[in-house]
């Protein structure tokens, strides 16, 4: 256990070592030098729980090394590669930095045996992901990483309280299978629910990562929600509820994308609808179902990653991210590389055979199959149709083709930086790998495989869909063009709710707030004036006796005349004595 | 070439409707993977629904202006 340490600190010790860095190349291979270390060190990385160390009585678990946790890390630190591949162009150091932090974070969740190194993780991985929205340096990123930020927090909070209730409950942080009939485990399902963006907590997704730059947006659609499926699939399988969520959420995410506008964000409701694919699978919990959530995460990591990349890297050198602004100028003739490399990624999420998507998609959808589940199965048969509409067919169609309109032209158009083909083109060589010889992936699941996702039937059934689909997508394909328009989502509750909690701060509370200064304050200055003379009450009352009024600002803040009346110096000696018998009373009794 | 797409598509439509017959689903499950030609016609009418509801709910309640939030 001397040689190999945990995957998460080559990244974060990384994140630090990189600053001081001077050398831009160097800095470049240092950023690509770090995934393939973390790689190595995982293959000789053999199943256990290392790194236990004892903390205010808990044992915390930096390594809990099993085939669960390994097929994650393995699909992460691939993934981190890509990603840096994919940025290595960006020169300003920072945003590696926060990728270095966001992805050694994620793989301390992964390999995290108690819930308090699971939480820390959590914590690091929602602040440095938020730097990446925030480098685009837009008002819109600000604010959308603003509400990233702030969702996150929420969903951590949530996620902390379960902790601590389960802690002082059951006196044990180890992260294990949960039973969710308590209220601790409650909490932190919900907690895990908002990484997972599951609807309505999802909203934070679709809002902040088309906001994101155009390589940092290429890690987030990543590891946050996949580390959530990873989290559930170790605590929460086989329960009721997730099936139901999981289903609606592939179609949620699809209804949406039909509407969208913005080409990343499109994309964005798609990671909900296959996250719902892998949320779907935990909560069948059958030994397949996990098997299929788990390759499905693995598929659709690289699959995602390439449509992000594609569509980053038509915003990287139209700078324009609407289908209705790119839609018409014949990009394809100038970016044939990146739509084929595109469409790689776009087959793959449509499940076409001979693609990852294939092999790992239909595994959740055959274990509702085998697990007699009707509804959930016809539920999920029909998002397959929606992914392929939208990603494959109204996509392209909104981005790369459309005949020439007007004078309206992108003279930017062309082939982005060759490291940005070579990432895509990774991904989609992975792609294209795992979905000929399924056996590559299938090995790294935590249970036996016996699926066979290549017989006739189901390839037939798929191309029937498919092709079924394209049909109906031409006879409609006049509907379907981008609108200059956004869709209301989730959001929409907490955002008009902090805008009328800004505007209730700003007017009736400041009011009430401003009342109630000037009357306080009237109240404090009487005191101070009355406390300058103490016999003034003396001298008021004495006047009332006499049955005039006399206000009491006149009598203090009168300048010194010798026509008016004022009391004897007796009075004051008077009110001394009686002072001091009232003290000495006091302290004899006292004592 | 949109013709000979076409064209194409319907080749491609017949060729799996009729390999549907061939090869049937190993161990359906449900009903209606015994029908040969069901995912054809699922895949037809599902995304003719998916299109029409999902403009539908844009129009007349989900989708508005751009400025909206601003």
């Amino acid at each position: 256990m001397i040689d190999i340490i945990p995957p998460a600190f080559i990244y974060l010790i990384g994140a630090f070592i990189l600053p001081i860095i001077k050398n831009r190349r160097a800095q470049q291979a240092f950023v690509l030098l770090l995934p393939v270390i973390a790689f190595v060190n995982l293959i000789h990385m053999p199943y256990g729980n290392y790194w236990v160390y004892n903390f205010l009585g808990f044992d915390l678990v930096l390594g809990k090394v099993d085939k669960l946790s390994m097929l994650f890390a393995y699909v992460f630190v691939i993934m981190s590669f890509i990603g840096m591949v994919y940025a290595i162009h960006i020169k300003e150091y920072g945003q590696h930095v926060a990728a270095c932090l966001y992805v050694g974070s994620t793989l301390g969740v992964v390999f995290a045996g108690d819930l308090l190194t699971l939480f820390i993780f959590w914590e690091i991985m929602a602040a440095s992901s938020v730097f990446l929205i925030w480098y685009q340096r837009t008002k819109s990123a600000m604010s959308a990483g603003f509400r990233y930020i702030l969702v996150h927090l929420a969903g951590g909070t949530f996620l902390l309280a379960g902790i601590v209730i389960h802690a002082t409950t059951t006196g044990s942080i180890a992260f294990v299978l949960f039973d969710i009939h308590e209220l601790s485990t409650k909490l932190i399902l919900i907690g895990f629910l908002v990484n997972a963006a599951v609807p309505p907590l999802h909203a934070w997704l679709s809002d902040a990562y088309p906001e994101g730059t155009v390589t940092g947006s290429v890690f987030m659609t990543a590891f946050t929600t996949k580390s959530a499926v990873y989290v559930l699939a170790r605590s929460f399988p086989g329960v009721e509820l997730l099936v139901w969520l999981g289903a609606i959420m592939a179609l949620y995410g699809v209804v949406y994308a039909v509407m969208e506008n913005d080409i990343r964000r499109l994309l964005s409701y798609h990671i909900i609808s296959q996250v719902g694919f892998m949320v779907c699978g935990v909560g069948l919990g059958s030994e397949l179902a996990i098997n299929g959530a788990g390759a499905h995460a693995f598929s659709h990591i690289l699959y995602k990653a390439i449509l992000f990349m594609g569509a980053g890297a038509v915003i990287h050198v139209t700078g324009r991210r609407k289908s209705t602004e790119l839609h018409g100028h014949e990009l394809y003739k100038k970016m044939p590389v990146t739509l084929t490399l595109y469409m790689v990624g776009a087959f793959s999420i449509s499940a076409v055979p001979l693609f990852n998507g294939f092999i790992s998609k239909n595994m959740v959808v055959a274990a509702a199959g085998e697990l007699n589940r009707p509804v959930i199965e016809l539920m999920l048969h029909l998002a397959s149709i929606g992914t392929f509409l939208s990603i494959s067919l109204k996509l392209p169609q909104g981005i790369w083709f459309g005949s020439q309109k007007g004078s309206d032209k992108i003279p930017a158009a062309k082939e982005p930086p060759l490291n940005m083909l070579l990432a895509m083109g990774i991904g989609s060589f992975l792609c294209i790998l795992t979905g000929i010889y399924p056996k590559l992936l299938y090995d790294l699941l935590p249970y036996q495989v016996h699926f066979h996702p290549y017989e006739a039937g189901k390839v037939v059934a798929m191309m029937q869909l498919l092709l079924l689909t394209l049909s109906a997508f031409w006879i409609y394909i006049d509907k379907l063009g981008g609108e200059a328009a956004i869709s209301l989502d989730t959001d929409w509750f907490y955002r008009n709710f902090g805008r009328a909690l800004l505007r209730f701060c700003n007017e009736p509370l400041n009011q009430i707030r401003l009342k109630i200064q000037t009357l306080s304050s009237q109240k404090v200055a009487f005191l101070s004036r009355l406390s300058q003379n103490p016999y003034v009450p003396l001298e008021m009352f004495w006047h009332i006796v006499q049955g005039k009024t006399l206000p009491l600002k006149d009598s203090v803040n009168q300048a010194y005349s010798p026509h008016i009346y004022r009391l004897p110096i007796g009075v004051g000696i008077c009110m001394s004595l009686v002072f001091f018998l009232i003290y000495g009373l006091v302290y004899l009794w006292l004592v | 070439m949109l013709k000979k797409l076409r064209f194409i598509l319907y080749v491609a439509i017949t060729i799996t409707g009729l390999l549907g017959f061939v090869f049937p689903y190993k161990h359906p499950h449900f009903w209606w993977q015994k029908i040969p030609v069901f995912d054809a016609i699922f895949g037809f009418i599902g995304c003719i629904i998916i299109i029409i509801f999902s403009k539908w709910l844009g129009h007349h309640w989900l989708m508005k202006d751009e400025h909206y939030y601003d």
